[in-house]
């Protein structure tokens, strides 16, 4: 602790955290709404003067929101996908990475460059011709197709090449060479154990961004049995009743499929965190 | 530049590593000039460094070729030619046809306005937003990891939940929004026939998501600030408010101009919150279009019944071109504001 009285860097006052209280009021009041609004009847969430305090029906909702969509298969599918897509991207991420971090090889500072290009394409533009693609092999309507285009991301190998630059001294590699060591033990013995805590922080970003992801799911599932949680919300909305205007029924079903984020996030947060920060010092 | 070529020292290794290490990979075409005499572990030891590198960076660009390259340019092909209804390939060539067409679309119009729309009404007040909530957490707080992940929870809620939440709060009846209005006094928004107003209550979702993240990227620039930079501006008299515009703000423009491009790719994209925000099931943003983005009119061009695949790709390539374009204008003020202040 300082000393110092000069700055507002060194003694926050009571206005910083009133600020910053107002912030978080602003950034955690839409969920306490979501919740409020889920868990009173369909008619008093309507009503005026609106409800500002939880009511009793949250489960009551929740059981519609089971009648309605198939949400445990959703759920399970968000799993499945999101699992696949981070441990995909995290592990040919890391080789590429590794690669580009430590080796000199022809043509890596082109290859390099034309990864970090690749990132700056609009994935919009290969949309269209992968769902034709996809429909033409028979993929549309399966996991299968919502996972490929997260295999691996041109950012996860900027990222861990970025990483794995200062994280592995040269040294080491060389040593492990005149040892005899094979170039892929010495990924497995020095590379792997070295990128660890980035390859956790890639893989909580890939499942997170897959977990959200919408419009290619929505673009390759619409139509069929398989669904992930936010395709599920999709249907959820447009369920023939009154899905556009139960708002009670709609706000339970969403709660219920930010849950298992929010859960990660209680876990994680602290990584999260820190991942978003060193990438921004690193990119 | 740390780099150094490592694989100089591969062909002195004394033995060669154990059997079945060895990744699999093409045989060496020409034959090593440098050793006349060498046995064929070290030949393979030599192999080895030289192919692992790039069997390391193959999935990815194997991958990339599959999903990103080949699609992307075969998007650019496909925008050229008709399709048949119901039909599994591509018709005729009809030149710019497809471009042509979507330009002339009134609807088009309408997503292009509105897409840019909201995008401003996102990306400004989110910049903004971010970089006074970063610089009040750069002060010496209590509870710091706490309140850094406290603007991080509207991050882990998913776009599609983000809508249906903010769905709630902005609805035309009994929304919260309106509700409060309507309590001191204030005539009720029609959130989704309002033109403004739609785009209004899309921005403010975009914005509750993003400008948490946003915030911990320009924390980080801010903690990279030298702390003697503020000491001695501190001794020459200058208060809080000058540091911060003559020292945080300088220091961390090109953390900002990060934020700024990829909030503006981001922006432009803009899909879900729209399309969830929507109250009626065509799902063509708004009655009358009010908020249909260009994204969704990629989408809902895709599943349309004539020429579905052409016209959308076509649109693509238009939606990419905006990009390009904002982009640039992003990156030649940044030159602009860079040289002005470096004379």
């Amino acid at each position: 602790m300082s000393t110092r009285r000069t700055a507002l860097r060194d003694r926050p006052r009571a206005l910083v955290y009133a600020l910053l209280a107002a912030f978080l009021f602003g950034s955690v009041f839409p969920l306490y709404w979501s919740f409020v609004i889920g868990s009173v009847t369909s008619q008093r969430a309507i009503q005026t003067p609106p409800p500002l305090i939880p009511g009793g029906h949250f489960f009551d909702n929740a059981a519609r929101v089971l009648d309605r969509i198939d949400f445990w298969s959703a759920l399970a599918n968000s799993i499945f996908v999101s699992s696949v897509a981070a441990i995909s991207t995290v592990v040919f991420a890391t080789l590429a990475g590794y690669a580009f971090a430590k080796f000199r090889f022809r043509g890596n500072n082109a290859l390099m460059v034309f990864v970090i290009l690749t990132m700056t394409i609009p994935p919009q533009l290969a949309l269209i011709p992968l769902l034709k693609e996809f429909s033409n092999l028979g993929l549309t309507g399966t996991r299968t197709a919502v996972i490929l285009p997260w295999m691996v991301t041109a950012f996860g190998v900027f990222f861990m090449r970025q990483y794995l630059k200062d994280a592995i001294p040269d040294e080491l590699i060389e040593a492990a060479r005149v040892d005899g060591c094979s170039m892929i033990r010495i990924f497995w013995t020095v590379a792997v154990p070295a990128a660890r805590p980035a390859m956790a922080i890639l893989g909580l970003f890939t499942f997170m961004q897959a977990w959200t992801d919408f419009m290619w799911p929505l673009l390759v599932l619409q139509g069929s049995d398989v669904q992930t949680l936010q395709t599920a919300l999709d249907q959820l909305k447009i369920a023939p009743g009154q899905g556009l205007s139960d708002m009670a029924l709609l706000q339970a079903g969403t709660l219920m499929a930010t849950v298992p984020l929010l859960l990660l996030f209680i876990a994680t947060g602290r990584q999260l965190v820190s991942g978003i920060m060193q990438g921004a010092v690193k990119g | 530049m740390t780099e150094r070529s490592t694989s100089s020292s591969g062909g002195t290794a004394q033995a060669a590593p154990p059997d079945g290490a060895h990744p699999p990979g093409p045989p060496e075409p020409r034959p090593s000039r440098t050793a006349p005499r060498i046995t064929l572990r070290q030949r393979l030891s030599r192999l080895d460094t030289k192919v692992s590198p790039y069997l390391y960076v193959l999935p990815f660009f194997v991958i990339f070729a599959a999903i990103g390259l080949y699609p992307m340019l075969y998007s650019g092909y496909l925008s050229f030619f008709s399709w048949p209804r119901f039909g599994a390939e591509h018709g005729d060539a009809v030149g710019w046809d497809n471009y042509i067409h979507v330009l002339q679309d009134p609807v088009f119009h309408k997503a292009f306005w509105n897409t840019i729309g909201i995008f401003l009404l996102s990306s400004v007040p989110q910049v903004i937003i971010a970089t006074l909530v970063a610089a009040l957490l750069t002060t010496n707080l209590r509870w710091k990891v706490g309140w850094r992940m406290s603007v991080l929870v509207p991050f882990v809620v998913a776009p599609a939940a983000v809508a249906l939440i903010f769905g709630s709060l902005f609805a035309d009846k009994s929304g919260l929004i309106n509700e409060i209005l309507s309590m001191v006094g204030l005539p009720e928004v029609q959130w989704h026939s309002n033109r403004l107003a739609s785009w209004t209550a899309i921005a403010t979702m975009v914005n509750w998501r993003w400008t948490g993240y946003n915030t911990l990227i320009l924390l980080a620039a801010m903690q990279a600030i030298p702390r003697s930079l503020y000491e001695a501006a501190a001794i020459d008299g200058a208060g809080t408010i000058r540091q911060f515009f003559s020292i945080t703000l300088p220091s961390i423009r090109p953390t900002l101009m990060f934020v700024i491009i990829t909030s503006t790719i981001g922006g432009l994209q803009i899909f879900t919150e729209p399309r969830l925000f929507d109250t009626n099931l065509q799902h063509q943003g708004g009655s009358n279009y009010e908020y249909q983005t260009l994204a969704m009119y990629i989408f809902n061009t895709a599943n349309s019944a004539t020429d579905p695949y052409p016209r959308a790709a076509a649109a693509s390539w238009l939606l990419v071109g905006l990009i390009i374009c904002f982009a640039l204008i992003n990156f030649l003020l940044t030159r602009a504001v860079q040289r002005r202040s470096a004379t």
